[in-house]
């Protein structure tokens, strides 16, 4: 097998004392930074960006994976103990894990998260490591025009399909498509959308926008809405182990969790929403004690956390093998590789195939440090919440703009990043998705280039998307995607009207 | 009467369909002005045009949602608490711009921030600010060598 072949050099390049040292920090930091309230894993990523500029591209990828699940994991534990979800992914383990803290069943609580992240994303590591060599294999068969289809499915099934409101989530990604306008146009030259600034010929940093949309735009909704009333962190009483039934409860959810979890992550169909409320309706339909739903349920923890933890390592198939990022996180990720020169896709596993697997061993090594340090530390993570408020927003707007002017020191940047909170803000005040803004400002540019280049091999002729059925396999599931959602809610209110 | 109170409770979709009718504007002035040509196919405006279209139908779509009833309702806002968080962006933003140096910048920006989400004491603020921007600044600066703005008081380390 060339894949564990790989990985096991992966492994022997992962286990050097210095990038051990790298995968503990990332780990640290990134349970740190997502266990703050209304920070999630993708922000947590985009903040800690600037900490690993300045080391090799090899260390600092594997301390982005530390960083990475860290940040996951840092998200469930926030959820349990405050009831504040940083993410929308972590909105249903807050359902029934806050309810399990509050009746003094905290420990077991963040025990079956802990360990159900670890199964989960040890499983789809697995899973990873084996299935992207084979979609490599496929991709590099793929033209421009592929990529385009590909393209246009990322676009629609992440800002339309799954959202609460197609309109405002293709709003949302139009804006990022947009922002990925300005700038150098990469195969020509020309400078759109600049206005005659020289900082806008670079084009928009993603993680400004992310930053911006994410860390400023909350800090905003959350102070005009007064919602930092003193809430306190529900202390972890008792044991923190896992009793019996609570194993017999938890490993059948897990594994459940992580079946539903990797295939939505892994195909382009963005969010880890989904998966977790599936696995959470699924858990509650196979519970023995359904009655249990609602009042803190174990089964209704260790699933969707499992899932949502087997969601973010599958989108990383996607991510690794086609450079296409499906989530929030996984755009700010695909920044990051792109900040060290690394351009995610089937080259990558040919040009710099220690790197891959490298990185991929990190995630295994990053998945066990986190299950052995976390669990112990959790009084450590519970003392994090207790920061007040004001101190913690405060510190999360330097530290954000301190990355921004050190990765670019400009005003026009800090501008920017102002602008974009404005944005965020609203957006999230009239409940506009935000994540399809930033996987539109990565995407698009790409989307553009895919596009010219193929109009250009085929001499100005549109027709080269049909006549490839790949490409014309791909167009039609993204058109279908586009119009579901609006057909669908025609169609009910149809039915709402028969009634 | 019906008509106008139904457009008062969807204001923020009319404001947003504004909003992209004029990004849309924008986008197209812009892409007229483009010389660059491309030999085979679209040139580096076609995407411009596009998206300039894409905003133009999603505004449609947004004046099409502002005569239904389903708008979002947003609570009232503590327009206070936003103006302080402003006016700690601004604090930055400027002492950067003025070569003050980061250090105070981001007290301002902490101190300011704080008062946003209820803290009485700007002085105290003011002074972890300061050691905060002076640790982040050491660290950043002198151990992983980002180059972070300098003032007079940043240049005496």
């Amino acid at each position: 097998m060339d894949a564990i072949n790989l990985l096991f050099e992966g492994f022997a390049l992962a286990i050097q004392p210095a990038n051990l040292i790298f995968a503990a920090i990332g780990v640290l930091i990134g349970t740190a930074v997502g266990v703050l309230p209304g920070i999630g894993p993708a922000l947590t990523v985009a903040l800690l960006l600037p900490v690993t500029f300045k080391l090799d591209p090899g260390g600092s990828i594997i301390m982005f994976a530390g960083i990475y699940y860290g940040g996951m994991y840092g998200g469930s534990t926030t959820a349990i103990l405050l009831n504040t979800p940083g993410e929308s992914a972590a909105v249903v383990t807050a359902l029934e894990g806050n309810k399990m803290a509050r009746s003094g069943r905290g420990g077991p609580a963040l025990a079956t998260a802990a360990i159900g992240s670890f199964v989960a994303a040890l499983v789809a590591t697995v899973a990873l490591a084996f299935l992207a060599p084979a979609l490599v294999k496929v991709a590099v068969k793929f033209a421009p025009w592929d990529y385009f289809g590909l393209m246009l499915i990322a676009f629609v099934t992440v800002s339309a399909t799954f959202g609460s409101s197609p309109l405002r989530g293709l709003t949302s990604l139009a804006f990022g498509l947009w922002l990925g306008l300005m700038g150098l146009d990469q195969l020509t030259g020309q400078a759109r959308l600049t206005f005659g600034v020289p900082q806008l010929l670079d084009g928009v940093e993603v993680t400004t926008l992310a930053v911006g949309l994410f860390a400023i735009g909350e800090a905003l909704h959350v102070a005009s809405r007064h919602l930092y009333k003193p809430e306190k962190p529900i202390p972890v009483k008792g044991s923190i182990w896992m009793s019996k039934e609570d194993w017999a409860r938890s490993w059948k959810a897990w594994l459940r969790g992580t079946a539903v979890g990797f295939p939505v992550g892994a195909l382009p169909a963005g969010g880890a929403e989904i998966p977790t409320f599936l696995s959470y309706t699924m858990e509650k339909k196979l519970s023995r004690k359904p009655e249990e739903f609602g009042s803190g349920a174990i089964e209704g923890v260790a699933g969707p956390e499992a899932a949502n933890n087997a969601s973010a390592a599958g989108t990383l198939v996607p991510l690794l093998t086609l450079g296409l990022p499906t989530s929030a996180t996984a755009a700010v990720m695909l920044a990051g590789f792109q900040q060290y020169n690394i351009q995610p896709g089937p080259l990558l596993f040919t040009q710099h195939a220690d790197l891959v697997w490298g990185l991929v061993a990190s995630l295994f090594i990053a998945n066990a440090m986190l299950l052995v340090l976390n669990l112990p530390l959790v009084g450590l993570w519970v003392k994090l919440l207790r920061i007040p408020l004001p101190w913690l927003y405060g510190g999360i707007l330097v530290f954000a703009s301190m990355g921004t002017i050190a990765a670019n020191p400009s005003v026009v940047e800090l501008l920017l990043l102002s602008a974009f909170g404005v944005v965020g803000f609203l957006m999230r005040r009239y409940d506009y998705p935000v994540a399809p803004a930033v996987v539109g400002l990565i995407l698009g540019p790409l989307a553009d280039n895919a596009l010219r280049r193929s109009l250009q091999m085929s001499l100005g002729d549109p027709m080269i998307f049909l006549q490839h059925p790949s490409s014309a396999i791909m167009i039609a599931i993204a058109t279908i995607a586009l119009i579901a959602p609006f057909a669908f809610k025609g169609l009910s209110r149809f039915q709402h009207d028969e009634d | 009467m019906t008509e106008r109170s139904l457009k008062l409770a969807n204001r923020p979709a009319v404001v947003a369909a504004m909003v992209l009718f004029t990004v849309a504007a924008v986008t197209y002035w812009d892409a007229s002005q483009m010389t660059a040509r491309a030999t085979y196919g679209m040139g580096a405006n076609a995407a411009s045009y596009f998206i300039c279209l894409f905003l133009a139908v999603l505004g449609v779509g947004h004046l099409f949602t502002a005569f239904q009833t389903s708008a979002v309702d947003a609570e009232d806002a503590d327009w206070k608490a936003i103006g302080w968080i402003a006016l700690a962006l601004s604090g930055l933003i400027g002492s950067i711009w003025l070569g003050a140096g980061f250090i105070l910048g981001s007290a301002l920006l902490f101190a300011f921030t704080a008062r946003a989400f209820g803290r009485k004491s700007l002085g105290v603020d003011l002074v972890i600010g300061v050691a905060m921007g002076l640790i982040i600044f050491l660290l950043f600066n002198k151990l992983l060598s980002l180059a972070l703005p300098q003032g007079p008081f940043e240049r005496l380390f």
